[in-house]
């Protein structure tokens, strides 16, 4: 190669020894010119003419105003004034002074006021305190987290379980630990909250598909194969998801999850399980969508769910391979860096576990009730019922909308109130009505729990149905 | 390099301060005296403003560098008076990044304290020494990694699913590199469960682990009464005996644990309520939320407060809450040099002047990011200067008193406490409860139009389930005993004990020669270690010691300033102090980690007589 090298020097040199005179000192010219042209040109300086003086930026540091840091928000905003619970939002639930049957909380298998769970949270509070004063890494992990992990694992039978110290940041957290720029992620357009916001903090790619609507996932997944087929070295690392909710909470509706496995071995996609609504709710034991469809659990990448509805704590718990899980252990971000869960609310969640272990008929009183609600709930004119028997958290829509939301919301609102006033808790469900991706109809939520009596849930539909009659003409 | 500022001691200083006064001015003359070769000894005065700078004779041949960056300091300082319109002088160029120090230039007038805060510089040969380290630890890792491909050496690491082999791969395979070769050599030294209140004294669960910490195996036996160094417990409430707890027994027994829905649907219950009223008295602001997670609170709250055609001023330090919520509004983010504040004018100037990126547009709103303390720095963020800087440039102000709330301020309320300034002078105070408070969850405090618009836009209280009663019950009661509403002085001797411990700990490890980072009224105290292998070691030589204490390298810190962080709590006596400063000498001997080429002061008479100061 040297002497290659060598041989084309020679060459060079040898023609310009013979290139003619003329030629050398046309180029030599033109060498010059461009040097003129790059460093002593003054007609073309771009940077010159747009830098503003002192004088000009105090100018427009002086002219400039901001927005206020917040718009005001009117008197009468929907979402102003909260409702004030006095004493446990239990069965039984002061609101506003009135003492009413809960029908909206999430507490579906009545473990909130559960001595057992009480006896078990404060003897952890007479030992460990109430805070934990540090993240998992610094002296935050307390053996009744390792200890509720692994419950965990072996309730749902899957290798590992992590747990947060909040439910919303759980999923909202685990999907961009995976999930990276340039990642796709197929999604049904009905996903909650926090699943948006996992989704907006992956900074993925985004495909929505209609909701529950498998032919349009496939459409989409089809689509994806053939741009993958145009592409195959970028189809080599983008990773692909499917992010599904076993029992969504904006519909009440259950994912068709064996279509789901189906689909996922046949485009190579991996399936992430948000079962917060369905966890400790649905299947003979209470593991939620997997069992209730007979699903072989490892064939779910990553399965979420908080521990703050039907296991009546806080926090949030994510389960799967560890192959899988670990990773979060690093990367999760509300895993790292935030304060582990209070050792008390972990050992309340163990002792949630134990009665839902010991006593797996709690389940199947619950789907009973749910189907009662929702076969009571039909019918009701003015009002639609939306979402499947055995969900557990419903939704009252109006069957015909005035076309504005406020006045469909206010409508609803005085639904509520004059339940409230017969003693029947119900609430309005509430969206950011800018912030959500596809934004949900106007519906009350009815939650079912089972202690509810068949007393209370005939009280409940007679007062809807009565308020409907009234406010729906 | 470490700069200290000194303006004329205020006059007001209160309660627990006093005993400091003699202190602080001893301590500033002493570093005159006797550490001249890596300081810049900078007196203000008050009323002319004028700099005058006096530049040690001793900087000029030890030290080369420092006296070359004296000189410029000097020239910017003497620039910077030449007549413009920032607030604060601008030095002509930043300084190079590895030169830690922000206090070159300041506006003495409005501390009404001194403000002593040093980063050492990273002495170059550990420097050098410590990119070695990783180098070696590189090449052993692919050395390693090429033996597990060809199996000749055994693999502890989970594998995907036969059934799943052939999709695309889950993680990038450099993107666990350095957790398979580094981290894991160390792993030992995090997660290390306990299994007692978090206070001064901890009980360690011991574990083994007999493949190179791939797995821990727990023995059973229990490492008991661990002088605990890491945790948060600011203020020593971590208890599980005393008011707090006996309040929080209470509660559970009438209100359960959980909430089971969100605070705008029907989980707001009374104790929310009142919890909120008692943080907007304790904060000194018209109204204040309370959310069930700090974390959350900043990165579930950031997004309602800005949006797209907005900006956010970031300083580069920020927690990663911070910076995730900040990412998720929306906005453009623009990132300042930790704590500078030339760093944080320019931004704004040039934000203001030049508009939106592209389309020119004037910005909506610009809102500045800060942190009271910072967590891996033990740096107090000069607020003072901050909300000068805002006022002028009509940004607002969000601050983050994650450490700061209860660890600060002769009253316990922060940073703004601490500096004496007016709470209406920030516009978004957030803090959280975890640490001082030894509970759990966040709050935003400010004025009443702003709490009313987070009530109806925060994520939080529309989707998130509220604060468990018993945790929002032991926040009252220990904000209580801070504001001295239990009718005891608890609280303030609290506050007392946690200053005296902060500015003994750090006093004394400062003489013992380690370069130790941050204010010297941060209780937060990091103890740099530099070299990765000394990590582990550091980690688990005070272990050995019955110590515990927290260790951090990469991702957490930059690549070569790894380590040991120190959290003073008011529950410490000066007996685990000593006993842990000791063992700290000892270690630090063993493993050559005192590397401060500041010279060590004389044990002068001075120094015994301020100690039995302190005792009194």
């Amino acid at each position: 190669m040297a002497a290659g090298q060598q041989w084309v020097l020679v060459e060079m040199v040898q023609a310009f020894y013979e290139a003619p005179a003329y030629h050398l000192i046309l180029e030599g010219i033109l060498i010059l010119c461009i040097i003129r042209l790059l460093f002593f040109s003054k007609t073309y300086k771009p940077h010159e003419t747009y830098k503003l003086t002192e004088k000009e930026k105090e100018d427009l540091i002086e002219e400039w105003q901001p927005e206020p840091l917040v718009p005001p928000v009117s008197k009468d905003h929907p979402s102003l004034n909260y409702d004030v619970v006095t004493g446990p939002p239990s069965h039984k639930i002061i609101i506003n002074g009135k003492e009413c049957t809960n029908f909206a909380s999430f507490n579906f298998l009545g473990l909130l006021d559960s001595e057992r769970v009480k006896e078990k949270a404060l003897a952890s509070l007479k030992k460990y305190g109430v805070g934990t004063c540090g993240p998992r890494g610094f002296y935050g992990t307390f053996d009744v987290h390792l200890e509720l992990e692994s419950r965990l694992a072996n309730f749902m039978k899957t290798e590992e379980a992590i747990i947060y110290s909040y439910g919303f940041a759980t999923i909202a957290s685990a999907i961009p630990a995976y999930s990276k720029r340039g990642d796709i992620i197929f999604v049904d357009d009905a996903a909650c909250f926090s699943i948006q916001k996992g989704l907006q903090a992956s900074r993925s790619f985004i495909k929505y598909f209609k909701h529950n609507d498998m032919e349009d996932l496939e459409r989409l997944l089809k689509e994806q194969e053939l741009e993958d087929q145009k592409n195959p070295r970028k189809a080599r690392v983008t990773r692909k998801f499917i992010v599904v909710e076993g029992l969504y909470i904006n519909t009440a509706d259950v994912c068709p999850l064996p279509e789901l496995v189906r689909l996922k071995y046949k485009y190579k996609v991996r399936i992430f399980l948000e079962e917060s609504m369905s966890f400790g709710v649905l299947g003979e034991h209470g593991k939620g969508v997997t069992e209730h469809f007979g699903v072989n659990i490892d064939d779910i990448d990553l399965i979420s769910a908080n521990m703050e509805n039907a296991v009546a704590s806080i926090g949030g718990f994510c389960c799967g391979r560890s192959f899988v899980i670990d990773h979060q252990r690093l990367s999760g971000q509300g895993y790292c860096f935030s304060a582990s869960l209070p050792p008390m609310l972990a050992a309340a969640a163990i002792e949630a576990l134990n009665i839902m272990e010991e006593d797996p008929e709690i389940f199947s009183v619950l789907k009973r009730r749910c189907r009662q609600v929702h076969q009571a709930l039909q019918g009701i004119p003015g009002l639609k019922l939306v979402g499947v028997p055995f969900s557990p958290a419903l939704h009252l829509q109006l069957e015909r909308s005035s076309g504005c939301r406020s006045s469909d919301l206010q409508l609803l609102r005085s639904i509520v109130d004059h339940c409230l006033d017969r003693q029947v808790a119900l609430t309005v469900a509430r969206y950011l009505d800018k912030e959500e991706r596809f934004l949900p109809p106007p519906s009350i939520r009815v939650v079912v729990t089972v202690e509810q009596t068949d007393e209370d849930i005939q009280k409940a539909v007679s007062c809807i149905s009565e308020a409907a009659s009234i406010f729906l003409r | 390099m470490g700069v200290v500022f000194l303006r004329a001691r205020a006059v007001t200083l209160l309660g627990g301060r006093q005993i400091r006064l003699p202190l602080i001015s001893f301590r500033t003359s002493r570093l005159t005296l006797y550490k001249p070769r890596t300081l810049i000894f900078v007196k203000f005065r008050v009323a002319s403003q004028s700099v005058k700078m006096t530049e040690s004779s001793a900087s000029k041949l030890l030290n080369g560098e420092a006296c070359q960056r004296a000189l410029r300091a000097k020239n910017a300082g003497k620039n910077g008076f030449v007549k413009n319109h920032c607030v604060f002088e601008h030095p002509r160029k930043y300084r190079r990044p590895a030169e830690k120090n922000q206090n070159a230039t300041s506006n003495s007038s409005l501390y009404k304290k001194p403000f002593s805060e040093s980063f050492e510089e990273t002495p170059l040969l550990v420097a050098v020494l410590t990119y070695m380290g990783y180098g070696i630890l590189t090449i052993f890792g692919y050395f390693r990694d090429f033996l597990r491909h060809w199996n000749i050496e055994k693999c502890h690491i989970a594998h995907e699913r036969e059934q799943q082999k052939d999709f695309v791969p889950l993680y990038q395979d450099f993107e666990n590199f350095y957790t398979r070769n580094l981290y894991m050599r160390i792993r030992d030294n995090w997660n290390r469960p306990i299994c007692s209140v978090p206070g001064a004294k901890v009980d360690l669960v011991e574990r083994v682990t007999h493949n190179y910490n791939w797995t821990f195996e727990h023995t059973g036996k229990v490492v008991k009464d661990v002088i605990n160094m890491g945790s948060y417990n600011y203020l020593g409430f971590a208890e599980n005996t005393g008011a707090c707890a006996g309040a929080a027994i209470e509660t559970t027994h009438t209100y359960g644990v959980g909430v089971a829905s969100t605070r705008c649907e029907i989980g707001n219950l009374d104790i929310h309520e009142e919890l909120e009223q008692l943080v907007a008295r304790f904060l000194g602001v018209e109204s204040s939320m309370a959310f069930g997670m700090g974390f959350a609170t900043n990165s579930m709250n950031i997004p309602a407060l800005t949006g797209k055609g907005c900006l956010i001023l970031s300083d580069e330090l920020n927690h990663a809450s911070l910076v995730l919520g900040a990412r998720l509004s929306g906005s453009t983010i623009r990132v300042f040099k930790h704590n500078n504040m030339q760093s944080l004018e320019k931004l704004l100037r040039d934000a203001i002047a030049h508009g939106q990126p592209r389309t020119h547009r004037p910005w909506k709103k610009i809102l500045i990011v800060v942190e009271g303390i910072y967590s891996m720095e033990g740096s107090i963020v000069r607020l003072p200067e901050v909300v000068a800087l805002k006022k002028r440039y009509k940004a607002y102000l969000y601050l983050d008193e994650a450490h700061s709330i209860g660890a600060l301020g002769p009253n316990g309320r922060g940073v703004v406490d601490y500096f004496g300034l007016d709470p209406k002078d920030v516009d978004i105070m957030m803090g959280t409860f975890t640490k001082s408070f030894g509970a759990a969850g966040g709050y935003i405090g400010g004025r009443k139009e702003l709490i009313d618009y987070l009530r109806c836009h925060s994520h939080s209280a529309l989707y998130a389930t509220s604060m468990s009663p018993p945790v929002a019950q032991q926040i009252i009661s220990s904000m209580k005993i801070i504001m001295g509403e239990d009718g005891s002085t608890l609280g303030a001797d609290r506050l007392r004990q946690l200053s005296e411990n902060t500015t003994y700990f750090r006093r004394k490890l400062r003489e013992m020669g380690f370069i130790i980072y941050g204010n010297d009224d941060s209780p937060v105290v990091p103890l740099m270690l530099y070299m990765p292998a000394k990590i582990g070691a550091f980690g688990r030589e005070m272990l050995k010691r019955n110590i515990g204490t927290v260790v951090v390298g990469f991702p957490a810190t930059p690549i070569i300033e790894s380590r040991a962080r120190f959290c003073v709590s008011a529950a410490h006596t000066r007996e685990m102090l000593d006993t842990a400063l000791e063992a700290i000498s000892e270690v630090g001997d063993l493993l050559q980690l005192k590397y401060s080429r500041r010279g060590r002061p004389l044990s002068s008479l001075g120094w015994s007589s301020e100690e039995s100061l302190l005792q009194d």
